[in-house]
């Protein structure tokens, strides 16, 4: 029996001793399968038209119902529910990465660096993220939306990468890193393998609550029709398009996306919290 | 002096449940302490001497399930409520604790804390309390108590925190003052300093005081009984010199035997208790001293002894062992008992040193910080004078320690020697290289000569890295094949005295011994000649201290390795040192042959220093004239002009005439040799002068 595996073990009996946290990730877990995996079983497509039912309530046919043009309401909330999830994980993957390297690399090497880093960070944070997103809407039109990703996870990754450059400046001081320095390992060398690695509760944590933020970030742009475009479909540009039906008798196109929205992101919060405490050995769950 | 005991503690037992299971932290322990006696508590880090305290004083939090019975005056303390104990707290029993920084309350004025301790017990006015509390701080000897009650606890040095603690200790006049280690986090002059105030409140309140703690040298000189825990059980108690005179209990055998003494003339070795303390997680049913005993029989795996009387010493000395009848007819002491070899000089020792390559050359280094305000525009507004032109030197084979207070520039220095860049003046030469000149790949080849052992094995290891990855790192970062560092890994464990089935666990599985050989492991794995050790004992527990002390003196012999010993521990230095520099402000202030600056200290600052250091040895401890020295360090921000030394020097305060005096101010001293001395003996002090302040003490032996 090893350390890691004991610890490893440790953690997951604090995170399952939070059922709310449970929960959440089972929700989570849901989402994923449903969004990926129903599509495949469900009879009808997100492209697929059904012209004897528009604007249908939901059925045992329709599961979310229809849209005035016989759209399937679920096949297309799954749709946008797969674009929403991939578009939050992967941009919260990309933030704290981010965030990683250049508060390490401020933290670490200090002098110029720390202050180029610093400047940038104070830089961005004054910048309206969603306006300049906004603006460079047109600019992105038309190509991946990982574009749209990668400007989400650039206005996102300031704050975390404070803290890792403020934890780094403690942990450069910590006698196994000078003790690695001492033995002629290279800088970028220390801070992959040793500095960041004893960050990575913190580093996994951070990257989860990331993931609502950016799902709702999303949203928020594509509902006011800048993230993303059509052909393409999420959450947001669902919830633009049926916002309007929200108080007439046809409101579930719009609350079926946007209760699932509200839920989703619930869970991921959910999920983070539970981890932190699990991870975090100054959370106090572990000593009821 | 009545004959009812002040505290009486009977069979007292802590557990504290854990996910593992209960931990029985204090295990039937009994105890009493008389009205104004010092009883001393020893034991090593868990061995449960401070969460008894804390029982009594009923400090412990409330999952900590406490049965047994505590009699105060005569009166039960188990089982009353908070509030009711808070009337006692303080007035009846009061505590210093160990670090006087978390002790206080950094957003009020000490003045402030002691009134209100002041008040809290006694029905008087906040100017009264107010002046009652700088009558203590006077007490304690803080210079200007009327100023300096109104400062804060961080403008105090850590010294002057915990005088500030004992006068909140000793504001309402208890009966009772615990003392948890309260000198452990101090330098040895500061200790000095603080053991002797603690003999003041005692003397002026009267009260009797319980002192933990795991250094014996301590308690020898101020305790009048002992009492020694092992595993949450006392093992052995009895008058102070019963105990360090006629020990009956192996571990007491094995912790006097492994402390190295200031006061031997010849290199005595040391007698390692090898292992660790047991977890108190279902403890075995046996003595739970018995897998690190060497006297171990099978009765001790079945039958925990009770602590029991004694025939031949004095009454009340007691000890829980199935065989301290064997040790007390054979009056056996810890060599016997414990195995224990000298290790025998080298070959490169029997060469006369000058011939001896040199391995590390200092020359007038000095390392300055300029000390700046301002976020964005870096104002300059003075200079930390952390390393003031030292110079040293060290041949082959040899160990030099570099002994002086927190402060006092070592680590600057090692820091300096370590980072192989140019220093701010002056040179290091490392294998006849000096650092100035270094291209970045001579740096790196350098690197594989030169390795470090740090203070904290705790902070030296990367939690998050096994120890074959740890070992690995060295090996792999300078190009070693994959096989050759497989077999060297394994080597290095066998080295320290672990085995290779290690290599798989993680740091946080190992003791701090065993933690500090892996560290020592990893800094020999590039096979180095010259290992700078930063404090490498002083975050270990007294037993397992003299094994790290033997294991790295069997090293330099068997590897000849040469040693930069860095310590504020002069016993350790002296028992493994061959040279000693002592270090103050960033100075040399004396340096020479171990044998020679230890036996005739010519520094009035190395005389305060050996003077200051506790000994095991109750009877030498009590006959002692100690040197004591004032105040604290100045800062390194503001030497004072000509010889740093002069505020605190006892010389300068004594000794000289007015006109002496006015040369220590004006110039400032240099190292030269003092009257008779021998060989290379340096002191930096005008009126040098060998004072053997150890020499009375090695007399009164023989």
């Amino acid at each position: 029996m090893t350390s890691r595996q004991s610890r490893s073990r440790l953690v997951v009996r604090r995170f399952i001793r939070r059922r709310l946290a449970v929960l959440g990730l089972f929700i989570v877990v849901m989402f994923f399968a449903f969004a990926y995996l129903g599509p495949a079983f469900y009879k009808w497509k997100f492209d697929k038209l059904d012209f004897t039912s528009l604007l249908e309530g939901p059925s045992g046919n329709h599961w979310f119902g229809t849209t005035q043009n016989g759209f399937d309401m679920f096949a297309l909330t799954m749709r946008g529910l797969q674009k929403s999830l991939i578009i939050g994980l992967v941009g919260a993957v990309i933030s704290t990465a981010i965030a990683a390297v250049a508060g390490a690399a401020a933290g670490y090497f200090s002098g110029w660096t720390d202050r180029a880093v610093i400047t940038l960070i104070d830089l961005l944070l004054v910048l309206p993220g969603f306006l300049i997103i906004a603006i460079l809407s047109p600019v992105f039109e038309g190509h991946t939306w990982l574009v749209f990703v990668l400007l989400l996870a650039a206005f996102q990754w300031m704050i975390t990468a404070r803290v890792i450059r403020s934890m780094t400046l403690s942990m450069k001081e910590r006698e196994f890193v000078h003790a690695a320095r001492f033995m002629g390992v290279s800088d970028w060398k220390i801070i992959l393998r040793h500095i960041l690695p004893n960050m990575s509760s913190f580093l996994i944590i951070d990257a989860t609550i990331n993931v609502s933020s950016l799902i709702l970030a999303e949203v928020g742009l594509s509902f006011f029709g800048f993230g993303v475009q059509p052909p393409d479909i999420s959450l947001g540009t669902l919830i633009n398009d049926h916002w309007q039906s929200a108080s007439t008798a046809n409101g579930y196109q719009f609350y079926f996306p946007a209760v699932l929205l509200v839920l989703l992101v619930l869970s991921v919060n959910l999920v983070g919290d539970g981890l932190r405490d699990a991870l975090d050995p100054n959370a106090k769950v572990g000593e009821q | 002096m009545s004959t009812e005991p002040l505290l009486e503690v009977r069979d007292l037992s802590v557990t504290f449940p854990s996910e593992a299971g209960p931990v029985a932290a204090v295990r039937k322990l009994s105890y009493h302490v008389m009205p104004g006696e010092v009883l001393g508590i020893v034991g090593e880090s868990g061995s449960g001497k401070s969460v008894s305290s804390l029982a009594v004083i009923g400090l412990l939090p409330p999952r900590a399930m406490i049965t047994g019975s505590v009699r105060f005056k005569g009166s039960e303390l188990l089982g009353r409520s908070d509030k009711d104990m808070s009337t006692i707290r303080g007035r009846g029993i009061s505590m210093i604790f160990q670090d006087p920084l978390s002790a206080m309350t950094p957003v009020y004025t000490v003045g402030d804390q002691i009134a209100e301790a002041v008040r809290i017990h006694q029905q008087v006015s906040d100017q009264a309390a107010m002046k009652r509390a700088v009558e203590l701080l006077d007490l304690v000897g803080i210079p200007n108590p009327g100023q300096r009650a109104s400062a804060f606890p961080h403008e105090f040095s850590g010294g002057m925190r915990q005088r500030a603690m004992i006068a909140m200790a000793i504001a309402n006049d208890p009966d009772l003052i615990i003392a948890d280690e309260p000198t452990t986090a101090l330098d040895v002059t500061i200790q000095a300093q603080i053991l002797e105030v603690l003999r003041k409140a005692q003397e002026t309140t009267g009260a009797a005081i319980i002192m933990i703690t795991h250094d014996l040298g301590v308690i020898g000189g101020a305790a009048n009984r002992v009492a020694v825990m092992y595993a949450g059980k006392l093992v052995e108690t009895g008058a102070v010199d019963d105990v360090f005179y006629r020990p009956r209990m192996p571990y007491t055998l094995g912790l006097l035997g492994s402390i190295p003494r200031l006061d031997s003339a010849e290199h005595m070795p040391l007698t390692p208790i090898e292992g660790a303390p047991p977890s108190l997680i279902h403890l075995p049913p046996g003595c739970p001293f018995t897998p690190r005993c060497p006297m171990r029989i099978e009765k001790c795996e079945q039958v925990e002894p009770e602590l029991l009387p004694l025939h031949s010493s004095g009454s009340g000395h007691l000890a829980a062992c199935h065989r301290s009848g064997e040790i007390e007819e054979g009056n056996l002491q810890s060599t016997d008992v414990f195995p224990a070899n000298l290790i025998a000089s080298t070959a490169v020792e029997m060469i006369p040193r000058e011939q001896r390559p040199t391995m590390l050359e200092i020359r007038d280094l000095v390392k300055h910080y300029p000390l700046v305000k301002g976020a964005i525009l870096h104002r300059r507004v003075g200079t930390v004078f952390a390393v003031d032109g030292i110079s040293l030197d060290i041949r082959e084979g040899e160990t030099l320690g570099l002994v002086g207070e927190s402060g006092c520039g070592k680590t600057t220095t090692i820091m300096e020697i370590l980072n192989l860049t140019r220093p701010t003046a002056g040179s290091i030469a490392v294998l006849g290289k000096a650092t100035a000149q270094m291209t970045d790949r001579e740096r790196f080849a350098v690197r594989r000569e030169l390795s470090v052992v740090f203070q904290d094995p705790m902070a030296s290891l990367d939690p998050r890295m096994p120890i074959s990855d740890i070992l690995d790192e060295p090996m792999r970062t300078h190009g070693i094949s994959i096989p050759e560092r497989l077999r060297r890994t394994e080597e290095l464990l066998q080295i320290v005295g672990l085995s290779p089935e290690h290599a798989n666990r993680y740091p946080q599985e190992f003791s701090g011994g065993q933690r500090q050989r892996i560290g020592i492991a990893r800094a020999l794995a590039l096979q180095p000649k010259l290992l700078v050790l930063d404090e490498p004992v002083s975050a270990l527990d007294v037993s397992i201290r003299a094994g790290v002390i033997n294991l790295l003196e069997k090293l330099r012999a068997d590897l000849d390795l040469s040693y930069l010993f860095v310590a504020h521990d002069l016993s350790v230095v002296r028992h493994i040192a061959h040279r000693v520099a002592v270090m103050y402000l960033g100075k040399i202030v004396e340096i020479g042959n171990i044998d020679a600056v230890f036996k005739l200290p010519a520094h009035p600052y190395t005389q305060a220093l050996l003077s200051a250091v506790p000994l095991p040895d109750p009877r030498k401890e009590r006959a002692r004239r100690r040197i004591i020295l004032e105040g604290d360090m100045p800062s390194p921000a503001n030497p004072p002009s000509g010889c740093r030394f002069r505020t605190r020097c006892q010389k300068f305060a004594g000794e000289l005439n007015d006109n002496e005096r006015q040369r220590c101010i004006d110039e400032q001293p240099l190292l030269r040799s003092p009257e008779n001395s021998v060989g290379d003996h340096l002191a930096a002090c005008h009126y040098a002068e060998g004072n053997a302040v150890l020499e009375d003490i090695v007399e009164l032996e023989r």
